[in-house]
């Protein structure tokens, strides 16, 4: 496969000073966090995810409020298990097609990794999404970077209170707006809001308000790159899907070696010096406060505002851009490095097939489902006439919008027969038992055990026609 | 639990918490640098090496912080051994209120029903369609999801009752229950084995189903003696004691010779229970109703 990648570790140190047991030789087994303050920067692949961070969040605050013809346009009703989804309903038994979804999701998620790198950290992430957002306010209220670590400094004072009160202020009205959202999404949200400011809502509707809030408040305001170190998993494995051949972020040691600081116009190789100019905006503007020079390391989440920072530097230098880009490890050794591989193709067709299968399976999805159990009471009963009979309780479930009205029939053995309703109407989204109860005449029955069908044919859609085994037990010959 | 066992509870949980507690501070003080270094703990698995570097300082806050939950957890809820808690709850009590509030929900749709005349109630869909849920929950473990019942367990769907179809008698048999005794031998406990295979033979010449005409016949004197007490002279049997109708094509214990030879030699032993103390009686009219519908 591929050689070792070198690590470096360069893990946010802490203040030894403040860290020190003056008794022994040993210190703390916790270091506090050492706040990061992140340059802003402007550039292309900041662009980019502005897009996507628009996109992404417009999606999430908007869709909320979409109704159609009066019904939400999404809606976990959680009470009545019923999910409602761009205008189709999906019930707990659709459960498979949750779980396929996400198979869609992870691999995905694997197939970008193998080729890019870690973006979904660095554009989509929500995490990532939500602790921009808070760095945009930070900015706008606190002011760039030097002035926040001054402020920071500062003895308290009127200025610094009122500052930092409307940044916190601000950021739980944003983490607010986060969990009504997220709730709106399980209880509709025009009533939520009346509900929740009438104090006329659930209990647990305020809590989970309260739990979205604090959660986003401390997430993107006072966790943030320590989401990323140390609980995500996503993080964690996908660094494991990396080779030689996947687009990272990276610093080109071969054009910047030696660093250093010169004067503008001076033809570096005079100086005997590479094309880094050592003035550390890529580690300021990096939200993991790592230096992306150290070579790839797992704090890096992809984000690109490094090469957004240097390529603004290399241009104000009049050198070439690119310093610091998305490249491959073969790349940088001056190979060539293939985007299709083993790894590519694995896992674009497992996506591909579970996307057809989801496909398939919506597409061919009855809105009604047949659930057959048999009795556990009774083997099977002789009755009057002397046959044998077994009785069953079939579960309908219409998940039509109308309501439907079926014919039953069961086959499978001679002379079959239903002795109940062969008729039965279900609401729309009723879950209707109706115990049935079938009979065969005992010279037929050879095994214990027999094979039967049960089909239900709906009357008003000839396509509707649900079937389902079940067993119908005799005596043993 | 006695005392002993209290205690031991007690400690062994404290102990735990206390114990995670003490770990965590022990450990606090055990690095010997608080800057990155390249220095490993010194094993390796499969050639992955550990760096001997600090941990998150809100780790450390966070175990803390379950520690503490716990100690709350205790203090509020049973875990320590007889300790109750100090919210008093307990599942039991949980059960209860749950099953209030349940009554108290649906106490009102079946209070709707529970004034209203069971062969009214029979016509009504609502209530049929609540009365088959709680047979479902209630008397389906016996009686079978469609009240077809089964060997020992009467069938519910047929005219055939052992203590009458009429409401009222439905109504006694949900509310107070029926036990069942056929006695061996009916009453003549010195039955021999002979006269047993002729009153079986009697029995089932009701259905025209004798086996041996001979014994039928002598089986009548048999059967005047032992069983008509309770069957009746013509075998239709009597519903003011729950003697079965041995005249007709249900038969509850099996229809063939030898199951009704065992029934005759063995004696039969039944109970359907008293429901009254479990259901309320809105619950009990809506299900009489569903009972009296299966076979009306």
């Amino acid at each position: 496969m591929s050689s070792e990648i070198p690590v470096k570790q360069v893990d946010p140190s802490s203040d030894a000073s403040e860290n020190k047991n003056k008794n022994s030789g040993t210190v703390e087994l916790y270091a506090s966090r050492k706040k990061i303050y992140v340059k802003e920067v402007k550039g292309f692949f900041q662009r980019i995810r502005n897009v996507s961070l628009t996109a992404l969040m417009g999606m999430y605050f908007l869709f909320v409020w979409i109704t159609v013809d009066g019904q939400p346009l999404i809606h976990f009703d959680l009470p009545a298990r019923e999910f409602h989804l761009y205008g189709a309903t999906f019930y707990p038994q659709d459960f498979i097609l949750l779980s396929g979804m996400l198979i869609i999701c992870a691999f995905g998620l694997f197939f970008i990794t193998t080729l890019f790198g870690r973006v979904w950290c660095g554009y989509t992430c929500p995490q990532t999404v939500w602790t921009f957002i808070f760095m945009w306010v930070e900015e706008r209220i606190e002011g760039g970077r030097n002035k926040r670590i001054k402020l920071d400094k500062a003895p308290r004072s009127a200025e610094k209170i009122a500052k930092k009160s409307a940044k916190h202020s601000a950021w739980l009205l944003i983490a607010l707006a986060t969990g009504l959202t997220f709730v709106g999404y399980f209880y509709p949200i025009r009533e939520l809001i009346t509900d929740l400011f009438t104090l006329q809502a659930n209990g647990w509707a305020y809590f989970w308000v309260g739990f979205f809030t604090v959660a986003t408040y401390l997430n993107a305001g006072w966790m943030r790159e320590q989401v990323c170190l140390y609980m995500c998993p996503y993080a964690r494995f996908q660094s494991v899907m990396f080779d030689p051949n996947t687009r990272v972020v990276s610093y080109d040691p071969n054009r910047g070696e030696p660093r250093g600081s010169r004067k503008k116009g001076v033809d570096p190789a005079e100086l005997g010096l590479g094309d880094c100019i050592d003035c550390g905006q890529c580690v300021q503007v990096c939200p993991t406060g790592i230096d992306i020079r150290d070579g790839l390391q797992y704090e890096c989440i992809g984000c690109a505002l490094c090469i957004d920072a240097c390529d603004e530097v290399m241009d104000k230098m009049n050198y070439p851009r690119g310093l610091i880009r998305y490249t491959t490890e073969n790349e940088l050794e001056g190979k060539t490095s293939k985007l299709l591989r083993p790894r590519t193709f694995g896992y674009g067709l497992v996506l591909l097939a579970m996307m057809a299968a989801i496909a398939f399976t919506i597409a061919t999805r009855v809105p009604a489902q047949l659930d057959v159990l048999r009795d556990r009471g009774a083997l099977f009963n002789y009755n009057g006439e002397g046959r044998i009979e077994n009785t069953y309780t079939l579960k309908i479930a219409n998940m039509s919008e109308v309501p439907q009205t079926f014919t039953i029939s069961v086959s499978g053995m001679e002379g079959i027969r239903i002795l109940t309703e062969d008729t039965v109407t279900v609401e729309s989204s009723e879950n209707r038992s109706l115990p049935t109860v079938v009979d065969v005449a005992p010279e037929v029955i050879t095994e214990s055990n027999n094979d039967i069908v049960f089909t239900l044919e709906s009357q008003s859609d000839k396509s509707l026609v649900l079937e389902t085994e079940s067993r119908f037990v005799g005596p043993n010959r | 639990m006695s005392t002993f066992w209290s205690i031991w509870i007690s400690v062994i949980v404290l102990g735990t918490v206390f114990g995670c507690w003490w770990l965590l501070l022990a450990t606090r003080k055990s690095q010997t640098t608080d800057t990155e270094t390249d220095k490993t703990v010194g094993h390796s698995f499969d050639g992955i090496e550990e760096y001997d570097n600090p941990l998150p300082k809100w780790w450390f806050y966070l175990f803390i912080a379950t520690c503490i939950f716990s100690l709350g957890y205790l203090a509020l809820y049973p875990g320590l051994g007889n300790f109750q808690g100090l919210l008093g709850w307990s599942s039991t009590g949980q059960w209860e209120t749950e099953m209030q509030e349940a009554d108290e929900r649906y106490g009102e749709l079946y209070a709707k029903f529970g004034d209203t005349p069971v062969p009214e109630l029979a016509e009504n869909d609502d209530a049929m369609k609540m009365g088959q849920r709680l047979f479902a929950n209630n008397c389906a473990t016996c009686h079978g999801s469609a009240g077809r019942g089964s060997l020992g367990f009467p069938n519910l769907t047929d005219d055939d009752w052992l203590y009458g179809g009429d409401p009222d008698s439905i109504l006694t048999t949900l509310h107070e229950g029926r036990n069942g005794n056929m006695p061996a031998m009916g009453t003549m406990p010195n039955m021999t084995n002979a006269q047993v295979d002729q009153v079986v033979n009697y029995v089932l010449s009701f259905s025209g189903r004798e086996k041996d005409a001979e014994a039928a016949k002598k089986g009548e004197e048999v059967y005047a003696q032992a069983c008509v007490a309770c069957h009746g002279p013509d075998g239709k049997g009597n519903q003011a004691l729950g003697a079965p109708n041995l005249t007709d094509n249900s038969w509850l214990y099996g229809s063939t010779y030898d199951w009704i030879r065992e029934t005759v030699v063995n004696g039969r032993q039944n109970q359907m229970p008293a429901q009254g103390d479990r259901l309320s009686d809105d619950q009990i009219q809506i299900l009489a109703a569903y009972v009296y519908s299966l076979s009306n």
